[in-house]
């Protein structure tokens, strides 16, 4: 019998207390037992960035992290950043640059965006093209997304 | 995939050292290799999973005299965003400046890319190339104990260490370098992020005009395991840095390595890489 962990956390500003299994992923947790499936199930392994979500205000690929690892942490996913200024630009942004196509890739780009914008105020486009790294898109062609977290950029200033 | 049947996060060295002794432990960090390695089925897991990131001992980039200690939970970005890394230790800096991609920096531990031992592993060649030592803790006789040895004598083979089964990699000690010391990284791959290096070379010394002495030459993927290029140091050691002595290291670089052919290049290309890649990292630090 796999061993459960019973863990404290904090999901988008609100308290939980959960209980999981020692070897399941904090994607799974997140989609599976809590219902929050904002956040995506690309790749499973860290190269496509569907499953990136924030832990203490830094971007991880949820699929890789542990869930039993959350306890005592702040975790914030595409649920709860479209709730900040920062998320409603992003969301404005990408609507209006036409850059979400399927959509898949677009939760995790979006925490992805918040993370260059909260670093870089002034990110150019290289930076963001450096930032979205670890995000695939396999519809647009990324300019577009590039044009959309340039433009929040411009909008959340 | 085994069953886990005791999930622990100690939060002292000392605990952790007695979860290690009691045995059949699986080590957790940053998860970035151990919950891939899983799923894939290339890594069991034992009944223990010990989670080590909430252990303080294992943080923190420290000087202490003439010895820079980097703990095991350090990660990738905590090694970018550090200025005396990016000042003093360039070819480890250069390295976490092109490892994977932003999401793996944030969660990635420099400990657990030792402990991986992956012949690939994006800091590894910078470490030997830095002169690195691995601190490896463990209670072999009921007391806590460390001991510390050359990164280069750590690696056994594809995934596979000197670090016994009880032991845990709790730092990495990187000498502070003296004044004219240079160090370089370079990776090859396909693209620039998350990419499994094709070859990686990282190169050091002290530059004095145009020679380098106390040279240190280390290649990844192109042997089981990263590895310092003896010969290759031996024919650039003290000598001016001229064509005839570029030559002579890099016939000397065909012999310390052994590559293989495999889904990212084969063993011809990957000779040709370390041929023609050393040669333009000695012309540029000749140069500049």
């Amino acid at each position: 019998m796999s061993a459960t962990v019973d863990i404290t956390f904090k999901l988008n500003g609100v308290e939980r207390r959960v209980s999981v299994a020692a070897q399941m992923s904090t994607l799974d947790m997140l989609r599976d037992q809590i219902g929050l499936t904002g956040t995506k199930y690309g790749c499973g392994e860290g190269e496509c960035g569907a499953c990136t979500i924030q832990v203490d205000g830094l971007t991880v690929n949820s699929c890789l992290m542990f869930a039993a690892d959350c306890d005592g942490r702040e975790l914030v996913t595409i649920e709860g950043l479209v709730t900040s200024p920062i998320g409603e630009a992003l969301r404005k942004s990408f609507t209006k640059n036409g850059a979400v196509q399927c959509g898949f890739c677009t939760p995790g780009l979006m925490v992805q965006a918040s993370q260059i914008l909260n670093q870089h105020p002034h990110a150019d486009r290289s930076d963001i093209q450096r930032g979205i790294e670890g995000n695939l898109c396999r519809c647009t062609g990324y300019k577009k997304i590039v044009d959309a977290i340039a433009d929040a950029e411009i909008d959340a200033a | 995939m085994s069953d886990v049947n005791n999930y622990t996060a100690p939060r002292s060295l000392d605990e952790a050292a007695d979860i290690l002794r009691a045995g059949n432990v699986t080590i957790l960090a940053g998860g970035t290799d151990v919950m891939p390695q899983m799923k894939a089925g290339k890594l069991t897991l034992q009944p223990t999973l010990m989670n080590i990131r909430r252990i303080p001992e294992l943080r923190g980039i420290t000087q202490t005299g003439g010895v820079v200690r980097v703990g095991a939970l350090t990660t990738i970005t905590e090694l970018l965003t550090s200025t005396l890394v990016r000042e003093r230790f360039n070819a480890l800096w250069q390295a976490c400046d092109h490892f994977a991609s932003g999401q793996l920096r944030n969660a990635a531990t420099i400990g657990g890319n030792i402990g991986n031992a992956s012949p690939a592993g994006d800091t590894l060649v910078p470490l030997l190339a830095l002169d690195a030592k691995v601190v490896l803790a463990g209670k072999p006789n009921g007391v806590l104990a460390t001991r510390a040895m050359p990164l280069g004598d750590f690696f056994v083979g594809p995934g596979r260490t000197k670090r016994s089964a009880t032991e845990l990699v709790t730092a990495v000690e990187l000498p502070l370098p003296a004044p004219g010391f240079v160090s370089e990284f370079f990776k090859f791959g396909t693209r620039p992020a998350l990419d499994i290096s094709t070859i990686s070379i990282g190169l050091a010394g002290v530059r004095k005009d145009k020679t380098l002495a106390n040279v240190r030459v280390a290649f990844g993927s192109v042997a089981p395991t990263p590895i310092r290029a003896q010969r290759t140091e031996a024919a650039l050691e003290g000598k001016t840095l001229d064509g005839a002595t570029i030559d002579a290291a890099l016939a000397a670089a065909a012999q310390d390595i052994h590559p293989i052919s495999d889904v990212r290049a084969s063993d011809w290309y990957r000779r040709e890489l370390i041929h023609n890649i050393l040669q333009r990292m000695l012309v540029h630090v000749r140069d500049s």
